[in-house]
């Protein structure tokens, strides 16, 4: 019973985080019933992933750029600029693919060095600054396609767009296997990996999630997993994009927490003077910072060109839109200092999962703008809210709000927010 | 005569996990400045939320009883209604508003939705008129000093036709000239029958203005002490306070003093915006091993100006000057530089310069030198928190663990925090500065006594002050500085506050 209390009283303290989990569950299921079960079709599945993972690999960029307190407008702009330039690197020059891909990231890289300059040199607010880029690589797009769409592209630049790994049976199997031993695979390594992190916690003394919460949240994003990973092997199997994607969230999850680029991004954006006092080279890290979102841009715009199979002037509109809203509602705070990758690719597959959705149901994209922006609104409004209700006093007062607690006079029995293995109390 | 006004029974506030206030009684008489202290997290700035508002009528336990009728108060509008006016630490003012706009904000002076400036700033005139600052009513806020912004949250409070006036930690950031006229201020307005309850960490500010003391620990009331009766005392509040006699307020040291490490030669700054005004004229001093330097200064002598100037030119233009440290000259242009060399600087602001309050206690210690606790740019995550670990036991900072969130820790454990992290950068010398500003009497002696350990480890510590017993009490060297120039070198042994008062007050040509 009071493991029980003791969780829920976990759960509150921990609102935002738990909220965006059933929030994605809920979303799903109330689409799963809507299209009659088509969202989760296999081959609903496989488009799911293939046409977020633009906005997915740009929300990465962007939820560094809000953890640092900045913004990044002109993201879709760059996007759209890159494929141009991937069009004339290799449909008009004839470039192979092998060098027009980092010779695009490396294009990207500059986009990103010249507003990282004025950001963090000059000292322009990124909004700006990148508002600025929203038009000037807009601009620069329709300049390089002169207005017209450059297509087709090569099959193994394509590949990076819609293509999927090969199939080692040989179509001769239901399941598609590469997929099941890669699925189970990184199952077992992120079981494994929160299993470690707990045993560590535990080691120095640090405070971990309740037992039933920590098996609750691991056994649901095992299960979760092992879904997709069936789903996508009963289609045709591993998108190569995934892949991709993968690789990134684990590379820049480990950059953000581990690395001590990552860390000076956490104390630029919690307390900027505070980091400057404290040795870091601020400027020099968020002049990086937007470096690393003009190559991920750059990534997003490859891909999209690839799977478009086309490069267009109006390629990447509103990808800013759709990577910013991912990171909010992921659970990246405004004033910057808080936000993970993880977060922002839950959030992003929140956008996604609704984007396509309502576009199974027919619904046109009026009601999808209006609807992506009241789910949008209420996410940070939701966590402003859980925010002033927090930031009373320390620890959640939810549990106050709906009377959990106990009324009759209270003992030293009162509810803790979480077991503290070391029994002081913080004054 | 001993009428009460305020009367508070049984208040009992919880958080989750904590009691903030445990049956918690206040007595307050008509017309009285009554004092509330203990050490930070003993629960008084709840106490006073409780009463202002600022927490809900039905969010806590207990009794409140105002010119002896209940109060019920949901917001501080409500309590503002009643007369009951709280000026908070951190002023509430809008710095490019003038005077008058801020004296009325949210209670314009106005004829049916416009506003009447006319009015507003006669009537603001004679705000000022009454706590004493001549300055236009149409001047902005950020033209004026925070002790006359002090007095302006003041007149904005009268303006609230206030009964009982509230002030938490007011003089906390004014220098003495500014506070005497805040504490004269008080007594004042008593005369006129304005009731203060004031929040303070100075003993001898609370035996000048209080006619009772009720001290608050571990968020029970302890007793209430009475000048009518003779009972404050210093010993005896920081009895109450502590829980226990400090028979020392400083820790024994001998000092061991060796070879010289900083000397800061000829060092001049100009003012970052005003062009003309030079803020360090001239400075030279140095510090040796082992031995703790003071630094007394009036407000704005430049004390602050001088040392974030050495640290990396954090302030300033136009530096000039040589810095050397065991006799070669150093580059300290960049704070990593600085940092390099062996410099730490422990800001006197510690929310807006020293900590990173949303994230938590390990990884604050590491920020100034996380590449001690990384290989290839990747931080060992675990070497973190055994360092982390090993600061929270030697420093007593008081956290469930290392992993809690700085910005809910007591003002002494931020500072711990913040001395654990240039302690961390394994700095040869440490410029600490106002570090027990904001600070209870038990956090301070261990500070004080860090500082101790600091300089038998071989440190060169660098004390900045505003409070002179303080320096006397743990440094070997004082020096003083007085509109930018250091007019005076006094070694302990002959450092009183009368001369050192001389010094800081000294003008040279």
């Amino acid at each position: 019973m009071s493991a029980l209390r003791e969780s829920l009283g976990f759960l509150t303290s921990r609102l935002r985080q738990v909220g965006i989990f059933v929030a994605l569950i809920l979303i799903v299921i109330l689409f799963q019933v809507l299209t009659d079960g088509i969202l989760l079709e296999p081959q609903n599945v496989t488009n799911l992933v293939v046409q977020n993972s633009y906005i997915l690999i740009l929300a990465i960029g962007m939820v560094m750029v809000i953890i640092a307190g900045h913004i990044d407008l002109s993201v879709g702009s760059i996007a759209g600029f890159i494929g141009a330039v991937a069009g004339v690197m290799i449909v008009h020059w004839g470039w192979a693919w092998w060098l027009a891909i980092p010779a695009c990231l490396l294009v990207g890289a500059l986009v990103g060095a010249w507003q990282g300059y004025w950001i963090a040199y000059v000292g322009i607010p990124a909004f700006i600054v990148t508002l600025a880029g929203m038009l000037i690589f807009r601009g620069l797009t329709l300049i390089t396609l002169k207005n017209q769409q450059i297509t087709p592209f090569p099959n193994e630049l394509r590949a990076l767009g819609g293509g999927f790994l090969p199939d080692i049976s040989g179509g001769t199997s239901v399941l598609e296997w590469l997929t099941v031993i890669l699925g189970v695979g990184g199952t077992a390594a992120i079981l494994f990996q929160a299993l470690k992190e707990r045993r560590v916690r535990r080691k120095f003394n640090l405070e971990n999630e309740p037992m039933a919460w920590f098996a609750v949240k691991n056994g649901f994003i095992a299960v979760l997993m092992l879904i997709i990973t069936f789903l996508l092997a009963s289609y045709r199997g591993t998108p190569i994009v995934l892949i991709v994607l993968a690789v990134l969230v684990i590379v820049y999850s480990a950059l953000m927490n581990n690395s001590i680029f990552g860390r000076h991004t956490y104390a630029i954006g919690g307390n900027l003077h505070a980091a400057e006092l404290s040795g870091i080279k601020t400027k020099k890290v968020t002049f990086r910072l937007f470096v690393n979102m003009g190559v991920l841009a750059a990534l997003a715009g490859l891909v999209f060109t690839a799977r478009l199979n086309s490069a267009q002037p109006a390629g990447g509109t509103g990808f800013e839109l759709d990577s910013i809203a991912a990171a909010f509602i992921g659970g990246a705070a405004v004033q910057g200092g808080i936000g993970t990758v993880a977060g922002a690719m839950i959030g992003g597959l929140i956008m996604g999962v609704l984007n396509n959705g309502m576009s199974i149901l027919g619904l046109g994209t009026d009601y999808q703008q209006l609807i992506k922006g009241l789910v949008l609104l209420l996410a940070v409004g939701f966590d402003i809210f859980n925010k002033n209700r927090t930031g009373a006093g320390g620890g959640s007062s939810m549990g106050r709000r709906f009377k959990w607690k106990t009324t009759p006079p209270a003992t030293e029995a009162a509810p803790a927010v979480k077991a503290e293995p070391v029994g002081v109390d913080a004054k | 005569m001993n009428v009460p006004i305020l009367q508070m029974r049984g208040i009992t506030k919880t958080f989750p996990g904590v009691k903030a206030l445990q049956d918690v009684t206040l007595d307050v008489n008509r017309g009285e400045v009554h004092a509330i202290c203990g050490e930070n997290g003993a629960g008084k700035s709840t106490l006073m939320k409780v009463l202002s508002g600022v927490y809900a009528h039905n969010t806590f336990d207990g009794d409140i009883l105002f010119e002896n009728e209940p109060c019920e108060f949901s917001s501080i509008t409500d309590s503002e209604k009643r007369g009951i006016v709280i000026i908070h630490q951190e002023l509430a003012l809008s710095p490019y508003l003038s005077i008058a706009e801020n004296i009325y904000l949210g209670n314009e002076l106005a004829n049916k939705g416009w506003v009447d400036w006319r009015k507003t700033n006669l009537e603001a005139a004679k705000l000022l008129a009454r706590v004493g600052l001549s300055e236009n009513p149409v001047t902005p806020i950020q033209h004026i000093s925070v002790g006359k912004q002090q007095l302006v949250e003041i007149a904005k409070a009268l303006s609230k036709e206030v009964k009982l006036l509230i002030l938490d930690e007011p003089t906390a950031a004014l220098n003495d000239e500014d506070s005497d006229h805040l504490l004269d201020l008080i007594l004042h307005l008593k005369g006129q029958g304005v009731t203060s309850i004031i929040i303070s960490h100075k003993l001898n500010e609370i035996r000048k203005v209080a006619d009772a003391v009720t001290i608050i620990r571990d968020g029970k009331s302890i007793e209430t002490l009475r000048l009518d009766q003779g009972q404050i005392t210093q010993e005896r509040i920081i009895r109450g306070m502590v829980g226990r006699d400090l028979e020392s307020l400083y820790p024994d040291r001998t000092p061991n003093i060796g070879e010289e490490v900083l000397r800061i030669e000829d060092w001049t700054v100009q003012h970052p915006q005003d062009h003309a005004r030079t803020v360090v004229n001239n400075a030279s001093l140095n510090v040796r091993k082992g031995e703790v330097v003071g630094l007394a200064g009036l407000m704005g002598a430049g004390r602050t100006e001088l040392a974030m100037s050495v640290f990396g030119r954090t302030y300033g233009r136009a530096v000039s000057g040589k810095v050397y440290k065991y006799g070669q000259e150093i580059n300290t242009s960049t704070v990593s530089d600085a940092i390099e060399h062996g410099i730490a600087y422990a800001t006197e602001d510690r929310k807006h310069y020293g900590l990173n309050l949303i994230e938590d206690i390990k990884r604050n210690i590491s920020m100034a030198a996380l590449n001690k606790l990384a290989k290839r740019g990747w931080v060992d995550g675990n070497k973190e928190t055994t360092v982390a670990n090993q600061y929270r036991k030697s420093m007593n900072i008081k956290a469930p663990s290392v992993a809690a969130i700085t910005g809910k820790l007591s003002g002494g454990n931020q500072q711990k925090v913040v001395l654990s992290k240039w302690m961390f950068s394994d700095p040869d010398v440490l410029i600490l500065d106002e570090p027990t500003r904001g600070i209870d009497v038990g956090a301070k002696f261990e500070i004080y006594t860090i500082i101790a350990e600091l300089a038998a480890a071989g440190k060169a510590v660098i004390v900045i002050s505003s409070e002179l017993p303080e320096l006397l009490g743990i440094c070997d060297r004082i020096y003083t500085l007085s509109a930018g120039h250091i007019t005076g070198e006094v070694p302990i042994a002959e450092a009183t506050q009368e001369t050192l008062m001389h010094f800081m007050t000294q003008e040279k040509e």
